[in-house]
């Protein structure tokens, strides 16, 4: 029966996306993180997601969602001439992190809109299930 | 008079199959619409549906990935993928309003096909009755 198979589908979906949800909340928090050398400094991260392929399904018709990793992103860590600051290295210099708070922000409501889709489809499958179920009273 | 569920019941049984699977495979495209490179797909539910109709071999069941599946309910050759309007720069072609617009028509006619069925069991019940 195709109905069952999407609540898996959907369910895969949402896992991903709350790992999203969960990278938006660790870049915003340590958005204003400051080390002391460029190596140390926080790096935002981002999930990259690939459909998963149902082995047993010939025409290739279900296909979840899966985190294939997480990526840091390369843009530069900024620096800031801070010599009174604890962590500043041997030139007074601070290292921050190079997360960009607007971008997380779109990208937090776009994982949430994408969630509620899931949930909404999941919540229609279930109830055509219960219908069918229910035939012929 | 021979009794069979299959000519009581006519294209209805069929039809809910197919809308079953067409749940499926909206459901992936929805699920996907943040994957990079993932292509929308779906099928064209006349071709499939006449299909259905038609054809009476017994399906296999592949139980592994290597297994080549003969029969199955929906042929391969009628699972499209979806022209889009405007790709994005990922590669990815699933637009989530369309994908949702007609993941709602699809519920909406399944459940027509529900009710159709419904009434066919219900018209059956009371012929065995006879009240």
């Amino acid at each position: 029966m195709a109905l069952y198979d999407v609540f898996s589908i959907s369910g895969s979906a949402l896992s991903a996306q709350s790992v999203r949800l969960n990278t938006v909340s660790s870049n915003l928090a340590n958005a204003d993180t400051v080390s002391s050398s460029p190596e140390q400094a926080y790096r935002a991260r981002q999930p990259v997601f690939a459909a998963v392929m149902s082995a047993i399904d010939a025409g290739r018709a279900s296909t979840g969602v899966r985190v294939a990793g997480i990526v840091e992103s390369q843009t530069e860590i900024p620096r800031e001439y801070m010599p009174d600051h604890p962590l500043a290295d041997r030139d007074g210099y601070v290292y921050k992190s190079n997360v960009n708070t607007v971008e997380e922000m779109a990208n937090m409501i776009s994982a949430s809109r994408s969630y509620q889709n899931n949930i909404e489809v999941l919540n229609t499958s279930k109830q055509l299930l219960l219908k069918t179920l229910s035939l012929g009273r | 008079m021979p009794l069979s569920f299959d000519s009581a019941l006519g294209i209805h049984a069929k039809a809910l199959q197919v809308r079953g699977k067409r749940t499926q495979i909206l459901a992936s495209n929805i699920a996907n619409a943040d994957t990079p490179g993932f292509k929308a797909r779906d099928i064209d539910y006349r071709a499939v549906l006449s299909h259905a109709g038609t054809d009476r071999r017994v399906g296999m069941r592949g139980t592994d990935e290597r297994h080549i599946v003969s029969g199955n309910d929906i042929p391969a050759a009628s699972l499209l993928y979806r022209v889009p309007l405007h790709p994005s720069l990922d590669g990815n072609t699933v637009d989530g309003q369309m994908e949702k617009a007609a993941f709602a028509e699809n519920a909406l006619r399944y459940q027509a096909s529900l009710t159709f069925l419904d009434r066919k069991f219900k018209g059956l019940i009371g012929a065995l009755k006879g009240e």
